[in-house]
């Protein structure tokens, strides 16, 4: 909201200095801003998960992940299933995407699933469905909209006015008069907003999405009844080295850590799409009493002396819930691979996209073929027995 | 016209509309419990036809086990036939199967052989996610439960929901006896 009125009174002012018309540079303005609009509506999730490389499964490529996203759709009562995505690439990750529930989808990095365990990725697809649940992928890619839109409009604008003074032609030097003064205060005033509309529009952008952040952590937390799962998964993710080269700015908001940081602060920062994960496990780990919004509200304002993340609406009427014990615990011999088992199963799927032909020796080794491998034949590297490769 | 007059058909209006959005928001809280315990539904069902080929597949390893298969089976039966006779009598009937079930996935762990059969594995995992499933749908529908619950007993909605006979919904426990007890820890 507050961007869209800086939108405004920055078109406003583009056409009061140039076409010397105050409606011209307004209209400018929101023509760009609805095609920009109409772009990330209604493509925006298939550009993300195309310049992400992202592959999706079905029930049979990967049991485990699917029947997680499957629970967690359930537990946060979401009337559609969402498609779910495996990123092929070693670092961690995860994000959501879709217009609205119904169009939406989850994607995970391959080095993020093979590193998590039940618990750990229960809790960020919670996370991530949370996301779907409110809303946040509409709210944040309008925003990012807006804010790409500012920018753009202010960079014209500032290159315009230079190569206006350059050029020496002064409207309001050749119009004199009385108007003169005045239109010299609405110069300098639509340069002063030129440079702050940006930053503005940037620091509110970011304060949005930390606040979705915390409240995903909070849906997550009350979806699972297990906080600690999510906890110990942004541990892991925060150990992560791998840098996620398919982000980029307009993107970071989606994802369950901020891609693009690399060195982790302490502090609050305010030009961060996600507040620090340090914070966000403190705040997960701290909810002793329950599972609840209003027990993540208390956790927060303990972690930030007292203030508050969510508004008291969301709070009020809400029955205590209780923390579940670890799932390995609750659910007797819950089957919980190993760390090469899981690693074995989410490369499975890739090599199986990839098009890779598997071709079973007697021996028991398991060849991978690739697609551009010419001959009809190929050598156990163990045993040396010829095999045929199959015709797909 | 006196202003008594204009005071009562808006204070008519104010009254209807009361009634109107009240009406609406009962009954839409009371489709969305429904809607949820047909999710519930969805996976008891599933969980009622996933158990027969586990069985089938584990009888062959597990030949010490036959009284846990026999009295598996037994549960199973008994909760479908208790599909349809009210929340109270299927919780009870579903949560026999749970504690049952849960004492053969316990037992699991003494047979390497029965591990490395993928076909029990992938078995296994349909299963547990199965009982999850469940699980989490409980809690969504017993949480859509108590808002009902609320808007039904609370004041003012509870006047209304007087006058057009809404009935408490019913929580769905699953008493599951090994849940209740101490986890046995061996080493």
């Amino acid at each position: 909201m507050a961007m869209g009125g800086i939108l405004v009174l920055i078109g406003y002012l583009i056409g009061v200095a140039f076409f010397s018309n105050a409606y011209a540079g307004l209209i400018l303005a929101l023509v760009i801003w609805f095609i920009m609009n109409l772009v990330a509506y209604f493509a925006g999730d298939s550009i993300l998960l195309g310049i992400s490389k992202a592959k999706k499964i079905t029930h049979d490529d990967h049991p485990r992940l699917f029947n997680v996203v499957e629970e967690m759709k359930i537990a946060s009562g979401l009337e559609y299933m969402p498609s779910v995505y495996i990123i092929d690439t070693p670092a961690m990750n995860a994000f959501a995407t879709g217009r609205n529930p119904k169009n939406a989808s989850v994607a995970i990095t391959a080095g993020l699933l093979q590193k998590l365990n039940r618990d750990e990725l229960q809790g960020v697809i919670a996370h991530e469905m949370a996301h779907i649940k409110n809303r946040d992928v509409l709210l944040m890619s309008l925003c990012s909209v807006l804010l790409g839109t500012i920018v753009i409009l202010a960079w014209y604008a500032s290159r315009i006015m230079i190569y206006g003074a350059i050029l020496g032609g002064g409207r309001s030097r050749r119009s004199g008069g009385g108007g003169g003064q005045g239109q010299i205060i609405i110069f300098i005033v639509a340069i002063a907003l030129m440079i702050i509309a940006p930053i503005l529009a940037y620091l509110i952008y970011f304060a949005i999405s930390r606040k979705r952040e915390y409240l995903a952590d909070a849906s997550a937390a009350q979806y699972t009844r297990y906080p600690e799962g999510l906890a110990s998964a942004l541990e892991k993710l925060s150990q992560s080295t791998h840098k996620l080269e398919t982000a980029n700015n307009a993107t970071a908001s989606m994802f369950i850590i901020n891609p693009l940081k690399r060195s982790e602060r302490a502090a609050a920062d305010l030009s961060s799409t996600h507040p620090p994960i340090s914070e966000r496990i403190r705040i997960l780990r701290s909810m002793a009493g329950g599972a609840s919004f209003y027990d993540y509200n208390t956790a927060y304002s303990a972690v930030h002396s007292g203030k508050s993340v969510m508004g008291a609406a969301s709070l009020t009427g809400a029955a205590p819930v209780s923390i579940r014990g670890a799932s390995a615990a609750a659910v007797a011999a819950e089957p919980e691979p190993t760390r090469i088992e899981r690693a074995r199963e989410t490369s499975n799927v890739l090599w199986k996209y990839s098009k890779h032909k598997l071709v079973n020796c007697q021996c028991g080794t398991k060849l991978r073929v690739p697609p551009n491998y010419r001959h009809s034949n190929i050598k156990c590297p163990h045993c040396g027995r010829i095999n045929t490769i199959p015709h797909s | 016209m006196a202003w008594y007059f204009y005071l009562i058909i808006v204070l008519a209006v104010v009254l209807v509309l009361f009634l109107l959005f009240t009406y609406n928001g009962l009954i839409r809280v009371r489709n969305q419990m429904k809607n949820a315990w047909a999710q519930i539904d969805v996976q008891l069902k599933r969980r009622h036809d996933l158990i027969p080929n586990l069985v089938e597949t584990a009888k062959g390893y597990m030949t010490h086990e036959r009284e846990t298969f026999e009295s598996i089976t037994k549960a199973r039966n008994l909760a479908q036939k208790a599909v349809g006779t009210g929340v109270g009598a299927q919780s009870k009937a579903e949560g026999e199967l749970s504690s049952v079930l849960s004492k053969l996935l316990m037992v699991v762990e003494n047979y390497p052989d029965l591990k490395a059969n993928t076909n029990f594995l992938a078995l296994q995992e349909e299963l547990s996610s199965t009982e999850n499933k469940i699980g989490f749908s409980r809690q969504f529908y017993n949480d859509s439960v108590m808002g009902y619950n609320n808007k039904i007993q609370m004041f003012p909605s509870n006047v209304i929901a007087g006058m057009f006979g809404f009935k408490t919904g019913e929580f769905f426990e699953i008493e599951v006896a090994a849940e209740r007890a101490v986890p046995k820890v061996s080493f």
